[in-house]
């Protein structure tokens, strides 16, 4: 299946897609040591976000999130890509300073939890 | 969005790295929220300068900017995790005040000020009525834009930080006047007193306001003190930018009195946000100036502080610009006479209290209050009065 979104910020990334229907925050909800979600009450609790495609509706949270992105990128611990309902501020300026590839107008319902996905650009293929 | 030319070469990366990577910031964030094109700024204020919140990889994107960046407007920072000079007094380990120390050295070399504060507008850092801004700390965001007439989006650090880089900031929210028109009344029956009422007031209504504009009735006066707190608790329990204040603030008359969601705001209103905002518990901590205190304030504390001798540890958090001032006026001698300490170019909610072993934390600000919990410390909300009381 093939899916058009909006370029966030440009790039190619290939993996299994972690999927939720909760927004997240990085800063606070992310452990930056380790690359799990550790926010208290999150679907994804527990879940390493580490070389996954991140499918989440929108970021929440401090703006500090971006820094913690870019904190994940810088050791190896950020997710290959991230697919949003519809991006905002904390995440689009986290993207663009760590390079991940961040495409946003998604309709996150398509991709089903653990399945491969592929991004170019603005094109989601699953 | 539609870009100059010389926007378009800077996007390129023909001004360099770190103003590329800056475009890329604002374009994109133009294209999320419907900018058609960037307008020039001229004022940034710029947070994300605790190490705290940073970390390593952030001193890494500020050094990795610094290469080649360079403000191009005025721009100052938000406070740092501790005092820049007196951080050993502060009980401040060394190896986090090497890493802070390192971060204000990095935005300095941007060309930033390290005024270290959350009331620029006290310290030098100004913008007229209309003036198109980028700030990021979000209590001076709300002053800015409803007591000064400035106009400013709620930034990010990185964002504000690549206004300031650029000179440039998208043109969309609290930009237009549209985006300024006030979405809920607040009629306002309880009789306010103090900033602290001030303060309990904006922590409710911020509540319920969400990210729309409060426009309030029924305030008889209202002082910089009062407003300064007002903006930060309006911000810090809600996502509010700006709220008007009739016959107070300058866009009041202004501003279309549409039909608008109503509120009010009574005596038994403001005693609710008091007790919600505190905690059980013998306060060990207190903490005054959140935001950072004016010199009337520094006046009234240093006349309460005189000739006492303190129990409990006390900070008194001020801009080093304001410092200077009491130091000339001896307010600062009689402060730190009772053993109380002056903490400049930092707070209580970004350094790294949690850590020094304080559990109950007394503090006049609800937006203190707010980020204090969410830090794992316990708060009582008390009156200026009786903070300084606690902590005797």
């Amino acid at each position: 299946m093939k899916l058009v979104g909006r370029v966030i910020y440009r790039g190619n990334a290939e993996g299994k897609a972690l999927v939720t229907s909760q927004p997240l925050s990085f800063y606070g909800g992310v452990d930056p040591a380790t690359g799990k979600i550790v926010e208290k009450g999150h679907e994804l609790a527990g879940e390493s976000i580490v070389g996954r495609i991140l499918v989440f509706p929108n970021g929440k949270g401090s703006t500090v999130g971006s820094y913690i992105l870019y904190r994940l990128r810088s050791s190896g611990l950020a997710p290959a890509a991230i697919i949003n309902r519809e991006c905002e501020t904390i995440v689009a300026v986290g993207a663009i300073i760590s390079s991940i590839p961040c495409v946003d107008k998604i309709e996150l319902g398509k991709i089903a939890p653990g399945v491969r996905v592929s991004i170019d650009g603005a094109l989601v293929q699953l | 969005m539609k870009l100059s030319q010389t926007e378009s070469s800077m996007l390129a990366g023909k001004e360099g790295r770190a103003t590329q990577k800056c475009m890329e910031i604002l374009v994109a964030l133009g294209e999320i929220y419907g900018a058609d094109r960037l307008i020039p700024v001229s004022s940034a204020q710029v947070s994300g300068v605790s190490y705290k919140n940073l970390g390593d990889a952030g001193i890494e994107f500020l050094d990795e900017l610094a290469v080649d960046g360079r403000a191009r407007v005025k721009s100052t920072l938000n406070p740092a995790g501790m005092d820049l000079s007196s951080w050993k007094e502060q009980r401040i380990n060394e190896e986090f005040a090497r890493k802070q120390l390192e971060v204000i050295g990095a935005y300095t070399r941007l060309g930033l000020e390290p005024a270290c504060t959350c009331t620029p507008y006290l310290a030098g850092n100004l913008p007229a009525f209309s003036e198109h801004i980028a700030w990021s700390e979000s209590s001076a965001v709300v002053y800015a834009n409803s007591v000064l007439g400035a106009r400013t989006n709620r930034e990010g650090g990185p964002s504000a930080l690549a206004a300031s880089l650029t000179g440039r900031t998208p043109y969309y929210g609290y930009h237009l006047d549209e985006g300024r028109t006030p979405t809920l009344r607040v009629e306002v029956s309880a009789l306010l007193e103090s900033p602290e009422d001030f303060s309990a007031m904006g922590y409710y209504v911020g509540k319920v306001a969400r990210n729309g504009v409060p426009y309030f009735r029924g305030v008889e006066s209202a002082g910089l003190e009062d407003l300064k707190t007002l903006s930060a608790a309006l911000a810090s329990s809600g996502g509010v930018a700006m709220f008007h204040m009739e016959g107070i603030t300058p866009e009041a008359n202004m501003a279309p009195k549409q039909s608008m969601d109503s509120l009010s705001f009574d005596s038994g209103d403001l005693r609710n946000a008091r007790e919600t905002l505190s905690d059980s518990g013998q306060p060990d901590f207190i903490a005054v100036g959140c935001p950072h205190c004016s010199l009337t304030e520094l006046a009234t504390i240093a006349q309460r502080l005189k000739g006492r001798t303190l129990k409990r540890e006390l900070w008194v958090c001020c801009s080093r610009a304001v410092k200077e001032l009491a130091d000339k006026t001896g307010y600062s001698r009689t402060i730190e006479a009772s053993g109380a300490r002056l903490a400049c170019d930092t707070c209580m909610v970004v350094a790294p209290i949690e850590s020094m072993g304080f559990t109950v934390v007394a503090t006049n600000s609800a937006k203190a209050c707010h980020y204090l919990r969410n830090n794992g410390l316990r708060v009582r909300f008390l009156p200026l009065e009786k903070c300084l009381e606690e902590a005797m």
